[in-house]
């Protein structure tokens, strides 16, 4: 589904992916670790295309991504949520979630400006599918709350209710935990993998909660410095020499 | 944090404020007919002045409040429109009504051409680079190569437009009802747009514009067509003014002119579509206002100068922004919310348990 190859990213000197290759198949959750500064997120970004690679190439469903517009990319079916959450804070819930109903609805500006009869439907439609995943993830008592006033947790879902609305045929998940509680993560775990099993869509997580990422992925990269070190189950990983080494360090 | 959850996709109807508030203005002129009055010819030439501004302040309003992209040079497009009227109507001798489809393209396209250079300037740039509009046309509408077109310094005089079918009501009564027509198209428009996809997406790119990118809105073509949009409004309230004011001269463009409608907006409420109402209204009454109000003081302390009006506007517009710093519309906004006690509401939905909604299934 997802293939990355040798994709390499340089800012001025310093090579921030080198090289990395690998692949994600339909319906998996894969996992991708590494060490903080590994070039993760660096590999999200070129993903959904706030980066440009010097080298390499990223297909998805064997169209090229880096030959898609940055706009285009939600609508082939790639969708993300942030590191740090990147809500549109003045917009209620409903709102931020209709908003990923944009790649998925095409009415113009004069259309909507005098309301046409297609407009109210489309918008109809669009708010039933968003209250839809406003309960799939349990959000109902928040739907017409401004998103910027709520507490951490809450947000994460509502971006995560948001990405799923573009239907979405990938996520990307970039660190779904962080700043999350233990009771917290437990939920987020169970979420991800019904998001899986029941919008039919395939997963790629950053994360720094190990215990997450090797309790929820079918299978773990694991980048360190730019460079893939391990591909595999999380057993194999877990178990990958080059991997202990990179999270534990090296005898002196 | 906002106390009132105020949701632009779900609302159906315009609602029984705006409702009676359009209905009102329709019926204000013919209290001139009840009540027969040498200055009410005057008060419907302020009414037209307060929906001229209501309307440019909504256009600016659409771009700075809604798109989150700052203009000081919005004054260019109120008098690139209202120059466009003047001159179609003299040199091509049109009908006043006939001159607003055309400002309206005119305008649209000069504000899209100018979203263009926009899109690469962020906030405090891009306000200079359109404070730099703002000082430009006015010089440019004095030049000698086209002052055959403006009539150069002394502008351009116009008629005043004649009620049509032999209404009988005054000119200034039909005017009134010209830009209250354009206004109820223009504001019901702007409501459209704005609890539509079109809108949302405006508003997603002003929160945050990557993320809107990544949802799949393209925030260059939306900001640049938002930018015409916003022209588009304040050209036809520029034409607006030159056929009910029947008179343009490029010194009324000037810098004033714009940073009159930052005010309105500011003081009407940023974000807001009443707001743009009250700005409106707010710039006409503080014009007349402040003169009268520097009169009376003067004959009150028996000054033996006048109080300059500007310092009395200046005082007025800090008392108003230290008293509702979120413009009037804010305001009232936030004192509804305090009465109806949904202030409180807020701390019991927020101290509820937030976590394990699905806790159900994980077990």
């Amino acid at each position: 589904m997802l293939s990355v190859r040798g994709v390499t990213v340089r800012f001025g000197g310093v090579v921030a992916l080198d090289a990395v290759s690998f692949d994600v198949f339909p319906g998996q959750i894969a996992g991708l670790i590494g060490p903080n500064g590994a070039g993760k997120t660096t590999l999200f970004n070129c993903l959904s295309r706030l980066y440009q690679p010097s080298a390499g190439e990223i297909l998805f469903q064997g169209q090229s991504v880096l030959a898609t517009p940055r706009h285009r990319i939600a609508s082939i079916g790639i969708g993300r949520t942030f590191q740090n959450v990147a809500l549109f804070d003045r917009l209620t819930v409903l709102e931020n979630v209709m908003v990923g109903r944009h790649c998925q609805t095409h009415s113009s500006f004069a259309a909507n400006a005098l309301r046409l009869a297609g407009v109210v439907a489309e918008q109809a439609g669009a708010q039933a599918r968003a209250m839809e995943l406003i309960e799939f993830m349990g959000l109902e008592d928040f739907t017409h709350w401004p998103s910027g006033g709520l507490p951490f947790p809450i947000r994460k879902r509502v971006e995560l209710a948001r990405a799923l609305a573009a239907k979405p045929k990938l996520l990307l998940l970039d660190e779904p935990a962080a700043g999350l509680n233990h009771d917290e993560v437990h939920v987020l775990e169970a979420q991800i993998r019904r998001v899986r099993d029941t919008q039919d869509v395939t997963v790629l997580l950053v994360e720094h909660h190990m215990s997450l990422v090797m309790s929820v992925s079918d299978k773990v990269i694991t980048v360190n410095f730019g460079r893939k070190i391990a591909d595999g189950t999380p057993e194999e990983v877990r178990r990958d020499p080059e991997v202990i080494r990179a999270y534990l360090g090296t005898a002196a | 944090m906002a106390a009132s959850a105020t949701s632009w996709a779900t609302r159906r109807g315009i609602g029984w404020w705006a409702l009676a508030f359009w209905i009102f203005m329709l019926v204000l002129p013919l209290m001139g007919s009840a009540f027969p009055s040498e200055s009410f010819d005057y008060y419907m030439f302020m009414g037209q002045s307060m929906m001229v501004y209501a309307i440019a302040v909504l256009g600016l309003n659409l771009l700075t409040g809604f798109n989150g992209q700052i203009s000081l040079g919005h004054g260019a497009f109120f008098a690139l429109g209202a120059y466009t009227a003047a001159i179609l109507m003299i040199d091509f001798g049109w009908p006043y009504w006939a001159t607003i489809p055309v400002v309206a393209i005119v305008c649209f396209g000069a504000g899209f051409l100018f979203g263009f250079p926009a899109l690469k300037l962020e906030s405090h740039y891009l306000a200079l680079a359109t404070f730099t509009l703002a000082i430009a046309v006015p010089q440019l509408l004095k030049h000698k190569s086209i002052a055959g077109w403006t009539g150069g310094v002394s502008g351009l005089v116009l008629e005043k437009p004649d009620p049509p079918f032999g209404l009988p009501i005054s000119p200034d009564q039909f005017l009134f009802y010209f830009c209250l027509l354009m206004a109820m198209i223009l504001f019901w428009a702007a409501f459209n747009l704005l609890r539509g996809r079109s809108g949302r997406a405006m508003m997603a790119i002003r929160d945050h514009g990557m993320a809107a990118g990544t949802m799949g809105i393209d925030t260059s073509l939306y900001k640049t067509i938002t930018f015409g949009i916003s022209a588009l409004y304040t050209g036809i309230a520029g034409a607006l003014s030159a056929i009910t004011v029947a008179y343009v001269a490029p010194d009324s463009f000037a810098l004033p002119l714009s940073i009159a409608f930052l005010v309105g907006l500011v003081v009407g409420g940023i974000g807001s579509l009443p707001g743009c109402l009250i700005g409106g209204a707010f710039l006409v009454l503080v014009q007349n206002w402040s003169q009268s109000l520097s009169d009376v003081l003067k004959e009150t302390f028996s000054l033996q100068y006048d109080v300059p009006s500007w310092a009395i506007y200046g005082v007025l517009l800090l008392l108003l922004m230290y008293v509702m710093p979120t413009g009037i519309a804010g305001g009232v906004l936030r004192l509804r919310g305090a009465i109806a006690g949904r202030l409180r509401r807020v701390e019991t939905v927020r101290s509820k348990p937030l976590v394990l909604q699905s806790e159900g299934e994980k077990h």
